[in-house]
């Protein structure tokens, strides 16, 4: 019975990928990432993972995605143009020749585990309450870390995406900088014309 | 299912995802690529995790998902700079950094 789910989510992932690649509309590619993302979701609730395909609907397929599609709706997403030139060939290429081998790599190990079916399950595994433990007892750093790195992120996102003031002309504030001040208005330099030069 | 199968799709996923990044021009679906790679990656480790029966790997996966949130926090925060500023939305044509 996990074989008919592990096919259809493998399908699924594999189709929702090429899908991203292949679409020339950009919010077709990030409708097929969504695709992807729950196919993926359901292969890591085949391998007992419940809190990282939770977190993965939840906070990829939902937030990280409406993120996406609020840009592709800002920028129109137009289509573009196939990449002339080389890479067109050689990017698939390149592809194949990293898929070959990274199957040969990983299948051709001398890993034993790989061929069976993992370590006995044992009730709990994969759990909030099994990864809420760990992250506070032995993964307290990285998680510490991760939640300065999201406030960094945050803050750099801010800073790139804002209006910025004089870079751009913005014709409000050249209006008001180029009126001349009324006499007596202002500060004292101003009024004697030390500091216009207008 | 044996791990190896899982493995074979990570590895799958992973290439498309190298292919689109390579191939494509718009960098907003260049970021996506990257989303595929890192979900390749985030495959793998929580394959081992089972392989192992050990959470670590699972562990591993949320923070590369905290990692792959911020990157895109910052990509698409570039990418809105560009198109306030009227630059054409083109890797190929925004090559005034390399090298």
């Amino acid at each position: 019975m996990s074989a008919v789910f592990f096919f259809l989510g493998a399908i699924g992932a594999l189709a929702g990928a090429i899908g991203v690649v292949m679409l020339r509309n950009p919010f077709y590619s990030v409708l097929s990432l969504v695709f992807h993302l729950i196919s993926l979701a359901a292969l890591f609730l085949l391998l007992r993972a419940e809190f990282v395909a939770a977190a993965q609907v939840v906070v990829y397929a939902g937030a990280v995605m409406v993120l996406y599609v609020f840009v592709v709706a800002y920028v129109g997403g137009g289509e573009e143009l196939p990449s002339g030139g080389g890479l067109r060939i050689l990017g698939p290429l390149f592809a194949l020749v990293l898929a070959i081998e990274l199957c040969i790599a990983m299948l051709g190990s001398a890993l034993k585990g790989i061929s069976g079916k993992g370590a006995p399950y044992i009730p709990g595994f994969g759990s909030p309450r099994q990864i809420g433990t760990l992250f506070l007892t032995k993964y307290l750093f990285p998680f510490e870390v991760a939640s300065l790195l999201l406030l960094v992120a945050a803050i750099g996102a801010v800073v790139l995406a804002r209006r910025r003031r004089g870079l751009e002309p913005d014709e409000e504030f050249e209006t008001k900088l180029h009126t001349p001040l009324s006499h007596r208005i202002g500060s004292m330099a101003e009024s004697v014309g030390a500091r216009r030069d207008s | 299912m044996a791990i190896g199968w899982y493995l074979v799709v990570s590895a799958l996923i992973f290439a498309i995802g190298a292919a689109g990044v390579l191939t494509r021009r718009n960098p907003l679906v260049i970021l996506l690529c990257l989303e595929l790679m890192l979900n390749a990656a985030n495959l793998a480790l929580v394959a081992f995790a089972r392989m192992h029966g050990n959470a670590d790997g699972q562990i591993f996966a949320l923070i590369v998902m905290v990692v792959a949130a911020c990157e895109v926090t910052v990509g698409l925060g570039l990418i809105v700079a560009m198109y306030r500023r009227k630059l054409p939305i083109d890797v190929d044509e925004l090559n005034e950094l390399n090298g």
